[in-house]
């Protein structure tokens, strides 16, 4: 597929695959909370929504089977993947 | 085994049911009180075993890691480490997971199974899971973790008995001594070995949109999210008002018919006044904003059961990012409008300690329900019942203005405040959006019923007291019979008043005004009561006393004062327990100080502007 691109550039609907997180870009204790919600490298997720009135911020993303709201400022530290979307076994 | 009852933990992340397992384990009877030093809840309840030993069973707050990102997290991870100040070490652990989401939370049950506690899975949840198309197998799950997993619907009551055994089965063995093994690498890596054991527990999985995910279209759309936001927002602020009105003309009733009936019974003097003038007149006035106060908290209750709530938040960030804070305000600062103080702790949900401490000193801005009725009566006597377009009343308009002059004027302070004393980098806005749901009647019965009770409790102790110590000095002493001076002027109370009065004469309060602030600082609402038993004392004949205190205002104040009144209540931070909450949740006297003196100026600020301008322009 096609190469690397950050989170906030993600078209919506796209699953990916988390390929690298920029963690000094991130405070520590939003670290830690960006991987209790289950964001680490390694992890699939898709862009579900994004702000209000065409706004690219927040983003609302889909990690396992949780929804969760990221910020632009964060996504912008996450570098993902696109991949296929692949038929749930 | 001791004689005292074991202790049970329930934990696990939030929104995996936990607090549903709870109430159906316990029933309503449950102790909420604080842990001590810190600002956390402790929520506790009794259960009995089968065989009918009992067990104290607590709620811990939820959680996503034993690595503490918030106070909340903090306490979870020290009470089931056995390290708890004012908690004994628990005999066992039952950790709540939603059967929809393994994935997500088997990283936090990974972390506590680690530390050798005795453990009890409950799989909450499993109807939803199954009709999301799910099928699990909970002996397998059982294999991986190496603890009971018993499958549970808490909202039917399903699998609590067998939940019960379990745990009873944990309970005879020997508790090695909890190892603090947090994940040494701060969390990174459970994630994918959350995932694993989770794809070896589910036996199948269909496709397929979840109707949730549907709703999410709709109530996330770019343009069409905001707008039912507003509207859901519009409804209940009309709510508050329309569906009020007969349950508060019923209190009304009621606390006249009592107070005619201690009129009818009771010898006159001294006590039969200090009864129907200080007791049910006092309290009598505040209480009727119970129904107003239980309609938000229903509607409040109802949008974060339903999980609407981080909806509203996610459709707020953007906006409260202008201004410094993220979405996650949004929602402390709605359930201010009922009353600051469970908005002030509800600010516990913000992990960015700049972002809590500026909503905290904000809250008090947002219209409480104490101040309706300082805002009714004054509208009600001073603005003229007239309509300013179609189906738009004067009166209302005000009364919305005053909503927006207080929201405003909490954009504008929280703004100035991220660029002063709260300075820093702006925060993020990390949060789950959990699936909608159908709330429960039982659970929002039971926390409407929490928050019933907390108002009574206020309004029968500190506004009970201060409406009784505000009749004692207005009474005493007597005024003497050749003496020109009223015994309002005369009264204790009347002298302090005196004092004040040379300082709130510049923003157009008179010596009424000035000796309502005083009992007002207790609570909002007692303004209105402390101005009713000042005119009902001042009253000397029974013509006079007749008149409603609408009219008895009317005849003492003049427009600007009266607008000036109202200006000062947008700002005032006068309410004891919100200066106490404050306190409680900064830890210190510092930002309490800090929140009662900028909000006194900006309230006497905007009063003195608003006197100036309305005597001006000549009204």
């Amino acid at each position: 597929m096609s190469s690397s691109t950050s989170l906030d550039l993600l078209p919506l609907r796209q699953r990916a695959e988390v390929v690298a997180i920029d963690w000094t870009a991130i405070s520590d204790n939003e670290g830690r909370r960006l991987r209790a919600l289950g964001i680490e490298t390694g992890v699939q997720v898709e862009k579900l929504y994004k702000g209000m009135f065409g706004m690219n911020d927040p983003i609302a993303l889909r990690v396992g089977r949780m929804m969760i709201a990221v910020r632009k400022s964060h996504a912008r530290a996450i570098s993902v993947c696109p991949v296929a979307v692949t038929i749930a076994a | 085994m001791s004689e005292i009852a074991p202790l049970i933990v329930l934990a696990g992340n939030p929104n995996s049911g936990k607090s549903a397992l709870f109430n159906a384990l316990t029933g309503a009877r449950q102790k909420i009180a604080n842990y001590p030093g810190v600002t956390v809840e402790r929520k506790s309840g009794h259960f009995t075993f089968a065989d009918g030993r009992p067990a104290e069973l607590v709620d811990l707050p939820g959680s996503y890691s034993l690595d503490p990102t918030s106070p909340d997290e903090e306490v979870t991870r020290s009470v089931i480490m056995g390290l708890q100040k004012g908690e004994r070490r628990p005999d066992a652990v039952i950790l709540v997971l939603d059967a929809a989401n393994l994935d997500n939370h088997l990283r936090f049950a990974l972390e506590v199974i680690a530390l050798g506690q005795p453990v009890v899975v409950a799989l909450n949840m499993m109807d939803l899971a199954e009709r999301d198309g799910l099928t699990l197998d909970p002996a397998r799950l059982a294999k991986e973790l190496g603890v009971p997993v018993i499958p549970t619907v808490a909202v039917r009551r399903r699998g609590l008995e067998d939940l019960s055994a379990a745990v009873e089965g944990r309970l005879v063995e020997e508790r090695p001594e909890a190892e603090a093994v947090i994940a040494k690498e701060r969390g990174h890596g459970l994630s994918k070995q959350a995932k694993r054991i989770a794809k070896l527990a589910i036996v199948s999985e269909t496709a397929g949109r979840r109707w949730s995910e549907r709703a999410d279209a709709l109530f996330l759309h770019p343009f069409a999210g905001p707008l039912i936001l507003f509207a859901v927002l519009f409804v209940m602020f009309q709510a508050v008002f329309a569906w009020s009105e007969a349950p508060i003309e019923m209190i009304e009733n009621a606390s006249e018919w009592v107070a005619a009936a201690v009129e009818t019974n009771m010898p006159g003097g001294f006590f039969r006044d200090f009864i129907i003038e200080g007791a049910i007149g006092g309290v009598g006035s505040v209480v009727v904003f119970l129904p107003q106060i239980l309609i938000l908290f229903l509607f409040i209750l109802l949008l974060e059961a339903s999980g609407y709530m981080t909806r509203a938040a996610f459709i707020m960030d953007r906006m409260m990012a202008s201004v410094g804070l993220s979405g996650r305000s949004f929602i402390p600062l709605l359930s201010s409008f009922a009353c600051a103080i469970p908005g002030i702790m509800a600010t516990r949900s913000i992990s960015d300690p700049r972002d809590r401490l500026t909503t905290i000193l904000v809250a008090p801005l947002m219209t409480c329900s104490a101040r309706l009725p300082v805002y009714a009566i004054i509208i009600g006597a001073f603005i003229p019942p007239r309509t300013v377009g179609p189906g738009i009343g004067l009166q209302g308009l005000v009364l919305f203005g005053l909503y927006v002059f207080g929201i405003i004027g909490a954009m504008i302070v929280a703004l100035v405040l991220r660029s002063t004393v709260t300075k820093g980098p702006n925060s993020g806005f990390l949060m789950e959006m959990p699936k909608y749901q159908l709330p429960l009647m039982k659970d929002i019965l039971i926390g409407l019923w929490q928050r019933a009770w907390i108002f009574l409790r206020r309004a029968g102790t500190i506004i009970f007291a201060a409406t009784v110590v505000l009749w004692l000095l207005l009474t005493f002493p007597k005024v003497p019979e050749d003496s020109a001076m009223s015994q309002v002027d005369y009264s204790v109370a009347g002298r302090i008043a005196n004092v004040i009065a040379p300082v709130v004469k510049p923003i157009g309060f008179n010596r009424d005004i000035a000796l309502a602030l005083i009992p007002a600082m207790a609570a909002r609402e007692v303004a209105v009561a402390a101005l009713a038993t000042t005119y009902a004392i001042d009253a000397t004949d029974e013509e006079a006393e007749a008149r409603s205190l609408t009219e008895r205002l009317q005849s003492r104040w003049s427009l600007p004062t009266a607008l000036a009144f109202l200006a000062w209540f947008v700002f005032a931070p006068q309410c004891i327990s919100t200066i106490a909450v404050t306190r409680r949740e900064t830890n210190g006297w510092k930002w309490p100080a800090f929140m009662v003196i900028y909000l006194f100026s900006l309230a006497y600020a905007a009063a003195g502007i608003t006197y100036w301008s309305a005597v001006a322009l000549g009204l």
